[in-house]
């Protein structure tokens, strides 16, 4: 037993030091930061924050970010919820290759779509828009979203939906009245884990977009090469781009695990 | 549970087909009709048929870029699924404790990919990052930046740090799924805590196993952002992996021939793996036991 909270305890000391590191940093002076190593900020300050927060180049990058995560959140679970339902209830004609065709969706490099991608959305006039970056991460959400909701439907009896339709409901009221409600842990996981992909993928979202829409990740990125590097203002955007991951992931803490195991428990 | 049969389940799935095939398959399209044309200008292309796959796949660069990216995937399975499993049996299984676990092994996930790179960029620095200066009192020479072995164990490191959660988390969940009475009934039969792991939890664990390899695997093959911000690659190539060599080669050079050739190459040693993996775990699966 020791030997096992021991293990744990070093693990997660090990996820929480460079952690700590970015927010002490965070808190520092850049003179602090390059002038001595020190374990807590001597010369605590706000000020990093202060640049983030007035200068709209920089948080606009969290509301662009904001913007296409909640919108790929949308748009990928309405339409792999029909499909999961599809999925878990019935087989019909190329079920399984249309199942693994869209894993292989999941599994290509998102490197491989650079290109095509960034001609596709500027040749229908949707370069630098937030529905562009919304649309392109639904390559990896929807699959995703459908594996993980078929997981969760397929734990309901079939007899609930059985029961209902003889009892008369139509096929759309059963679906939003009865079934939505039955599975919503598993849609709160998975909006989760459309937030979570999308709010962490750099590569495409920074393709796709060049001024209006820009991520935050991205921001990040142009402002390491400028000018030196500013220490305390990287570290301080660091440290915000985590606090949404943290916040949510505090409402789906009992189902996560189950999530992470795409409902196949 | 045994699903009906019924073909008009596939009206259903017509908005996912369509929203991931206009993301795909329309992509996918344009990376083939690239990959067998050179391109000079809008109007002026020539079909070459399979020069640039041979091109692609005798690039010096590329093959070694190939080979790093094998042993780093290998490593990193080698290291995060036994470390994943080892960290899911120390969790408490119930309580205010195993849900404060989650969350704090959840959180390297939740962070932007590239902001994982400026952590450890800041971290791994031997003069103001705690990591790089707590090496450097141990009496290690560590630079990441110049050091090629150190560039590789402050990449590995990193991810470990960042992807072993998924694989604790996945078994966790799968180790939660075993009913209390396979345990009780293991200890009045007096079994070892050996014993119990090998022949009860292990074999539970399968499924979630294969998720996280498959996972690890395919997300570990595509990895860019990390490295790019950390070390950039460098020093020289040492770390550079397959989607920076093809991001370099498409956006860097825009020599869109040789790089959708080799965009369709790494798609298909991915899809190889990934089935390969399949299939070997679900024959273990079966094994000889009943």
């Amino acid at each position: 037993m020791k030997a096992r909270n021991l293990l744990l305890i070093g693990y997660v000391v090990f996820l929480m030091l460079p952690l700590y590191w970015l927010l002490n940093m965070s808190f520092k002076t850049n003179e602090e930061i390059l002038g001595a190593f020190t374990l807590f900020p001597q010369d605590f300050t706000l000020d990093n924050y202060r640049v983030i927060l007035t200068d709209a180049s920089w948080y606009m990058g969290y509301v662009n970010s904001m913007i296409y995560v909640t919108l790929n959140t949308l748009i990928s679970l309405t339409v792999a919820l029909p499909a999961a339902y599809a999925f878990s209830r019935y087989t019909f004609v190329g079920d399984k290759h249309l199942f693994f065709w869209l894993l292989t969706n999941r599994m290509a490099p998102p490197a491989v779509f650079l290109l095509p991608f960034f001609q596709l959305y500027s040749s229908i006039g949707l370069f630098d828009t937030h529905i562009a970056v919304a649309l392109a991460h639904c390559l990896f959400n929807v699959p995703l979203s459908v594996w993980i909701l078929e997981g969760f439907m397929a734990g309901v009896p079939k007899e609930i939906d059985e029961t209902a339709f003889l009892d008369g409901y139509s096929f759309p009221r059963f679906f939003l009245t009865i079934f939505i409600p039955l599975i919503r842990s598993g849609i709160g996981v998975t909006a989760f884990f459309c937030f979570m992909f999308s709010w962490v993928e750099l590569l495409l979202a920074r393709t796709l977009t060049s001024v209006d829409a820009k991520p935050i990740a991205a921001v990040m990125t142009r402002t390491v090469s400028a000018s030196g590097m500013d220490w305390g203002v990287l570290a301080a955007a660091g440290t915000l781009t985590i606090l949404p991951g943290a916040l949510v992931i505090w409402f789906v803490r009992n189902h996560i695990a189950k999530g992470f195991a795409l409902g196949r428990v | 549970m045994k699903k009906i049969e019924n073909n008009r389940a596939w009206f259903l799935v017509v908005p996912v087909f369509v929203l991931v095939a206009f993301s795909a398959i329309v992509p996918l399209m344009t990376v083939v009709n690239y990959s067998v044309q050179d391109i000079f200008d809008a109007d002026t292309r020539v079909f070459v048929g399979s020069e640039w796959y041979r091109e692609i796949l005798r690039d010096d660069g590329l093959q070694q870029a190939l080979l790093r990216q094998f042993v780093f995937s290998f490593a990193i399975l080698l290291i995060e699924i036994p470390l994943g499993i080892a960290i899911a049996l120390a969790m408490p299984r119930r309580g205010a404790r195993a849900s404060l676990t989650l969350v704090v092994l959840a959180l390297p996930l939740l962070i932007p990919w590239n902001v994982v790179g400026t952590i450890w960029q800041i971290f791994g620095r031997a003069d103001i990052g705690l990591g790089g200066v707590l090496v450097t009192r141990l009496g290690i020479d560590y630079n990441y930046a110049a050091n090629p072995i150190d560039a590789w164990a402050t990449v590995l490191v990193m991810d470990v740090w960042h992807w072993t959660s998924l694989v604790a988390l996945l078994c966790f969940s799968g180790l939660r799924a075993i009913p209390d009475a396979y345990f009780q009934a293991a200890r009045i039969d007096g079994a070892s805590n050996w014993a119990v792991f090998r022949f009860v939890q292990l074999p539970k664990l399968k499924n979630v196993l294969l998720i996280s390899v498959l996972l690890r695997f395919m997300d570990s093959f595509m990895i860019y952002s990390e490295p790019f911000v950390l070390t950039g690659g460098g020093p020289g190539n040492s770390t550079t992996f397959l989607s920076q060599s093809l991001a370099r080669l498409a956006v860097g050079q825009f020599d869109l021939g040789p790089a959708a050739a080799f965009s369709l190459i790494y798609f298909l040693i991915i899809l190889l793996f990934c089935w390969l993996f399949f299939t070997t775990m679900m024959q273990l699966g079966r094994g000889p036991r009943p």
